[in-house]
């Protein structure tokens, strides 16, 4: 088995010793100790476990670590700088977009990677780009009303 | 037994007020620091607050965070009636080691019970900070100010800490005049929540991020369906492998490894026989058997109309977790449950300690909606780690959260009623097999009723969700309400204002839908239907309106309007956001979940299988929030659910004719089906 011993990760050369095979969900909870990337189903239906591999959303649970090897990966934990949040994670705050909060990294970073390839989305494209997010405590309406509201801010991940 | 004195050092001196429910227990014990402190604790203790010589104020409390919002309505508490910044107030919440013993958080009980408790304790806190600046400064006590956390008088200030400064003052308190809710200056604005900073950094550590030095990763064996009993098992494959132990005792069997892939790999290798239970019950003709199997008999009556609720999954998005350590004989365990002094019990029970020895530590958890009152993962996290002679992390997956956990139960309601000339129902029966009696009482002034709860055996593991059976009962009643005003000839509004005379809080809340949805100007067209219900459940009443849209058999529910009483409102967006919220929760049940079983199994336990709702399913969601200041607040968790499913109900027979008498209404889209769909029994 092909062992994976260095994970770009939030900006960080992380060395790491795992299989090629197991997910990337797995390697940034269990290993590095990242756990704001959640475990919600475990097969790419809740998007829980969003990450952003070179900027773009991805589900780590689906996600094996021997294909992200040498790839630009940043969780949750990577979109604070010097103590400043994301326009995303601001938006999210000043919005009341969460309630038991679980789902909430994971649709922050789809939400930045949406913001990426489209800086002012309708209503209609923030429901198509945000579908695959389950969550359950119903926050729909204000997760749109955050993403609209980070629109046009030019936050980079 | 904890003394009053070692229970005040514990906390490192300060004001302590101590919070008990039951009059009898309370004593006046004023500024009486030392009367009675090698006494014990009262009984019926519902929480504490303590203000430390550094000033800081912390509130204790059995309640628990799911996601509800809690902890910031309990923080307004505090900052309310003690006159001090939301910042400034730390909440200790459902740790059977630090807070006072507490049922649960369930049954929408923590606004109307403990909400007032701990104002009740930080506003007799005020007052003893009040009497310690009167006495240090000799001031007449009505010339103190308490604002921002300071106590003023004239040239005098001082902060709380300075004033508890070598104090070692504690009280136990039955009652407390409360700040009236016209001059809240905390308590009804919508602080916001109090962590949720931690919660868009990831920071937050949930029972399933939790870790502990040396810790080992723990999975159960569990047999392919319910009830199979284990005949042999092959371990050695699993127990050759680096690091496992297999822990085998009767039908438990799991493996604990040192991470989690290998656990994954050595649960795997386990060969094991299992003996299959029959059974002659499904999904597909589960609701005749509620009848057959009904504890006193079948009621039914060829006059009655029929409905029927599936069992649905909670699919709290954190499945359930626990991380459990054991030093000496005692066991710590942190887990996300509703009720971590039950869980506490159901471990002391099953490994024979003390209760005193056990200590279950609940972080704010990844929800629960009813779904996460009992300890599983905590008891197999904790014999795994006995065995294993470390900590031991479970995490359940989402196919064993929706297979292992229990279910909200599937049931038959059978209605049947005669309205009088007027338009008023005169007479009334309900009979509910299975899916439980909360909700069944009719809320309309009826002229005389019977409503009865049938028990029946439920072939899966049947527990708390979301309002319990008022979804199911509410969904019945105000789709047969419907079905009566449509017989009555009558507009489904005018026969239901007719029938709720007797109500104006439950008349005001089907007003204020019905104006803000527009009803009386609707318009129909081709495709489009409106629906409207109302109900009272838990202090609550509720009224909701629905709009939906039919292409092709395809329903889309396009906007909901709720209103929603519940007397004083605690904080108005988190109240808008549990009323949405359990609108979008509400749709899952209404439209298309189910869970499916047969031979014992349930075959959809996975999100891939399961359909909950998405941003894709909302509709447009406006609620109107009825703010009633002169009444005691009620909690807003649960019955904004209940309205959802018969709204839509009604609205699809607006559009179609077509009456829908099955939850969920469409699973598979409208069925180009006669006028009326009776369920199969």
């Amino acid at each position: 088995m092909a062992r994976i011993t260095e994970l770009d990760v939030n900006g960080s050369r992380e060395r790491i010793d795992a299989d090629s095979d197991r997910t990337l969900l797995s390697v940034l909870r269990d290993d590095l100790d990242l756990t704001g990337t959640k475990y919600g189903c475990g097969e790419g239906q809740c998007a829980a476990c969003t990450v952003l591999i070179d900027g773009v959303a991805t589900r780590a649970c689906l996600t094996k670590v021997g294909t992200v090897s040498g790839k630009r990966i940043v969780t949750i934990e990577g979109l604070e700088h010097d103590g400043h949040l994301h326009p995303v994670q601001e938006a999210f705050l000043n919005a009341g977009a969460m309630q038991c909060g679980w789902c909430t990294p994971g649709m922050i970073m789809g939400a930045v990677s949406l913001l990426a390839r489209n800086t002012n989305p309708t209503n209609a494209e923030i429901v198509t780009g945000m579908n695959g997010h389950i969550c359950r405590c119903g926050t729909y309406p204000q997760v749109i009303a955050a993403i609209r509201a980070a629109s046009g801010k030019g936050g980079r991940a | 037994m904890i003394t009053r004195r070692d229970f005040l050092a514990a906390l490192g001196g300060g004001i302590v007020v101590i919070m008990v429910a039951d009059d009898s227990d309370a004593q006046e014990a004023g500024g009486g620091a030392r009367r009675g402190m090698n006494e014990p604790m009262p009984q019926q203790v519902s929480a504490w607050l303590h203000i430390g010589e550094d000033g800081v104020v912390t509130a204790y409390t059995g309640k628990v965070e799911v996601g509800q919002n809690a902890r910031t309505s309990l923080t307004q508490a505090v900052s309310e009636e003690l006159r001090v910044p939301v910042p400034s107030v730390q909440m200790v919440m459902g740790d059977t080691a630090r807070t006072p013993f507490d049922m649960g958080t369930f049954g929408s009980n923590t606004t109307p019970q403990m909400w007032p408790q701990i104002r009740k304790a930080a506003a007799s806190a005020r007052e003893m900070l009040i009497d310690l600046a009167a006495q240090k400064w000799s001031v007449e006590r009505s010339s103190i100010r308490i604002a921002d956390g300071k106590l003023t008088s004239g040239t005098h200030a001082a902060a709380f800490g300075e004033l508890t400064q070598g104090a070692e003052l504690a009280k136990t308190i039955s009652a407390a005049s409360l700040t009236p809710a016209v001059e809240w200056k905390v308590a009804g604005t919508s602080v916001a929540k109090v962590n949720a900073r931690a919660i868009v950094t990831g920071a937050h550590k949930y029972a399933f991020d939790y870790k502990r030095p040396g810790m080992l990763y723990g999975k159960v064996l569990y047999p392919p369906s319910f009830d199979a009993k284990l005949t042999s098992l092959d371990s050695s494959a699993a127990e050759s492998m680096s690091g496992v132990k297999v822990v085998r005792d009767g039908d438990f069997v799991g493996v604990t490894a040192p991470d989690p892939a290998t656990a994954d790999k050595a649960l795997a290798a386990l060969k094991a026989e299992w003996n299959a239970v029959a059974t002659e019950v499904s999904s597909r003709d589960m609701f005749a058997w509620f009848k057959k199997t009904s504890e006193d008999g079948d009621a039914s009556k060829p006059e009655f109309t029929t409905y029927t609720v599936a069992y649905i999954a909670h699919v709290p998005l954190e499945p359930r977790a626990a991380v459990a350590e054991w030093q000496g004989g005692k066991l710590t365990v942190w887990t996300g449950t509703q009720r971590p002094f039950g869980v506490r019990s159901e471990l002391a029970t099953s490994f024979k300690i003390s209760e005193q020895d056990v200590h279950v530590l609940m972080p704010d958890t990844g929800s629960g909606y009813g779904g996460k009152h009992t300890g599983e993962a905590a008891y197999e996290a904790a014999r795994l780690a006995k065995v294993a002679g470390k900590p031991v992390k479970r995490n359940w997956t989402r196919e064993e959260e929706m297979t292992w956990a229990y279910f909200r139960p599937g049931g038959v309601i059978d209605l049947g009623a005669r309205v009088g000339a007027e338009g008023v129902i005169a007479e009334w029966e309900a009979h509910n097999y299975n899916s439980g009696p909360s909700g069944l009482r009719s809320p309309y002034g009826v002229g005389s009723r019977k409503e009865k709860y049938h028990a029946s055996k439920s072939p899966l593991r049947p527990g708390s969700y979301r309002g319990l059976a008022a979804t199911a009962n509410h969904f019945a009643r105000e789709c047969y309400m419907d079905e009566l005003a449509h017989a009555a000839k009558l507009d489904p509004l005018e026969f239901r204002l007719r029938n709720a005379k007797n109500d104006q809080r439950l008349t005001n809340v089907i007003v204020a839908v019905a104006d803000k949805f527009g009803w009386k100007t609707r318009k129909k067209t081709e495709g489009r239907g409106f629906g409207i219900a109302a109900g009272f459940e838990k202090g609550g009443y509720v009224a909701t309106c629905a709009e939906v849209s039919i292409t092709n058999g395809v329903v889309k529910v396009v906007r909901v309007v709720e209103a929603f009483e519940c007397g004083a409102v605690v904080n108005p967006d988190h109240l808008r956001h549990q009323v949405e919220g359990a609108v979008a929760m509400g749709l899952g049940g209404a439209l298309f979940e189910q869970i499916d079983f047969a031979n014992n199994t349930v075959t959809n336990a996975r999100l891939s299988r399961y359909r909950v709702p998405r941003f894709g399913d909302m509709p447009v969601i406006e609620s109107v929030l009825l703010d009633r200041k002169d009444l005691p607040s009620a909690g807003a968790g649960e019955t904004p659910i209940v309205g959802v499913a018969p709204a839509i109900g009604n609205a699809i027979f607006d559009a179609t004719g077509q009456r829908l008498r099955s939850l969920p209404l469409v699973p598979k889209g409208l069925a180009k089906a006669p006028a009326v769909s009776a369920p199969a029994l």
